[in-house]
């Protein structure tokens, strides 16, 4: 009998197009393409359409077919559907007409968007018969592997950059997992991970699992365009490390297209690097469709991808959807995150930052059209990175429980008599 | 001249496990033809149709990537360490 596997068809090469059966395996035999899942779309039409997402449960998982799991998800239930939220002072400060914040700093249970491909590769890696699940991580990754897996009662190891930001750290080791420190770049923990995933029999969510894992992302997209009111925004400005989520949020407004959930719409998928790490960022200004891979130097640890994996394909979108790259300094990105802070009350990550920095510089330059609408992808919460933020925000006034004094206080500083 | 190329572990099933193989070499190009000459299927893996480094191998001279060299025309020297790695997925 043909083992049930859900809306899946195949693993498939990207490259070539030869087909392998839906395990837990990445890379094409022959030309080491990465492997994608193949789904069954003339089904999936049948299924999925705009009147039975909108009965569903407001969680990632009303998108299901899209997703990659054989049977009903078991981990990570209340993932996703994190708000979306019409940011119209920023986008005042920035001069555009139409502007979103994806809001997924509250997502669900570790304030990043990882939630969303974890829940999938645990899912998964349980249907595969995996009891022991593992990654290699910039942080927020290894923070949502070793929460979903404490709930799901599974083994986790989480291989990390050894000099994370301590917030990151702890939120890892909190949960009981086992958190390996190594010391060196990101790159360098990927392809310790690459071999020790060879030798392990271990769900590795971004090595082995990474097909099913790397899906998880479009559901971000999805959300957009419901939230949108079913529409594709014009432009949408997305994060860059491995360049993955920006191939999956354009893969999400194809799919819909493609199944008639919304109509064909022209659209730009734009990628944000910090200028410490900018491969992607600086193949795509100088017009090459190939990266040269770097050594990170940035205070965005969450985008520090020397070697981005899926910097070939966030390029060949870009080029599609005719969108951009820009990168911001550390200061600029810094800046980011208080205009994001101040202007709508969100406090994100160094992502985020990178993301807000440079929306600004394409909107300023004319790249984002003033009178399009923009909706920025903010991947990760502040409270992760308070070290990159440290010093650069005010200061608390510490005065005595004494009315006088605060009076003193507020006629000393010109900036508190003007708040009255 | 002697240099070493390190083999990754999808490719180690044609090397009979040799994590590392000594080639005399003067160019990327001769080190991979004397490669496919000891191990039969290697070329193949490495290289497309037209004869260019897949898109998903990497090939480094002492880790600077060929594409910003001479792709595989690079010069090779005595001593030098040629890595061959497949792109790894990010995250």
């Amino acid at each position: 009998m043909e083992k049930h596997e859900g809306f899946m068809k195949a693993l498939k090469c990207r490259e070539c197009g030869r087909e392998y059966p839906l395990a837990a395996t990445h890379v094409c035999e022959f030309d080491f393409g990465p492997l994608e899942v193949a789904y069954d779309y003339d089904r999936i039409k049948k299924s999925l359409t705009r009147a039975a997402i909108e009965k569903r449960p407001q969680t990632m998982w009303r998108y299901r077919e899209l997703l990659p799991i054989a049977g009903e998800p078991t981990v990570g239930f209340q993932v996703g559907f994190t708000p979306l939220v019409k940011a119209d002072r920023l986008a005042k400060r920035l001069g555009i007409r139409e502007l979103w914040i994806k809001n997924d700093t509250v997502n669900y249970p570790t304030l990043s968007f990882k939630d969303r491909v974890v829940s999938v590769a645990l899912s998964r890696a349980r249907e595969l018969g995996f009891k022991v699940v593992a990654c290699a991580s910039t942080g927020n990754l290894a923070n949502s592997v070793a929460a979903n897996a404490a709930a799901a009662g599974l083994k986790s190891f989480v291989f990390i950059p050894s000099d994370l930001e301590q917030g990151k750290v702890i939120n890892s080791l909190v949960y009981g997992a086992n958190v390996i420190g190594i010391k060196g770049h990101y790159d360098e923990v990927n392809r310790l991970c690459a071999e020790i995933a060879g030798k392990f029999g271990w769900a590795f969510v971004n090595v082995n699992m990474r097909p099913y894992y790397a899906e998880g992302s479009k559901s971000m997209g999805f959300e957009i365009v419901e939230q949108l009111g079913w529409r594709a925004p014009q432009h949408t400005v997305v994060p860059m490390a491995s360049g993955s989520l920006l191939t999956k949020i354009h893969k999400s407004y194809q799919e819909f297209m493609k199944l008639g959930i919304i109509p064909e719409s022209r659209y730009h998928v734009h990628g944000a690097q910090a200028t410490g790490c900018s491969p992607i960022s600086v193949a795509q200004k100088a017009g090459l469709d190939f990266f040269k891979p770097v050594k990170p130097n940035t205070i965005a640890k969450s985008l520090a991808i020397g070697t981005p994996a899926d910097g070939f394909y966030a390029l060949k979108v870009m080029k599609e959807t005719g969108a951009v790259a820009e990168d911001v300094s550390d200061d600029e990105l810094r800046e980011g995150i208080k205009l994001l802070a101040e202007y709508e009350g969100i406090f994100a990550e160094t992502a985020g930052g990178v993301t807000v920095g440079v929306a600004k510089k394409l909107i300023a330059s004319g790249r984002i059209p003033a009178d399009d609408s923009v909706v920025l992808c903010i991947t990760g919460n502040g409270l992760k990175t308070l070290d990159a933020v440290v010093g650069h925000t005010g200061r608390a006034r510490e005065i005595k429980p004494s009315l006088r004094e605060f009076e003193a206080l507020i006629n000393a500083e010109g900036e508190l008599s003007a708040a009255i | 001249m002697p240099v070493n190329i390190r083999i990754p572990t999808p490719l180690r099933k044609l090397t009979n496990n040799e994590e590392v193989v000594e080639v005399q070499a003067g160019t990327i190009a001769s080190a991979l033809v004397e490669l496919q000459s000891r191990f039969p299927g290697v070329q193949e893996r490495l290289l497309d149709e037209k004869g260019e480094v897949r898109r998903f191998v990497n090939v480094y001279v002492n880790e600077e990537d060929i594409r910003f060299l001479q792709q595989q025309e690079t010069l090779l020297k005595d001593g030098d360490e040629v890595s061959i790695i497949p792109a790894i997925a990010g995250g």
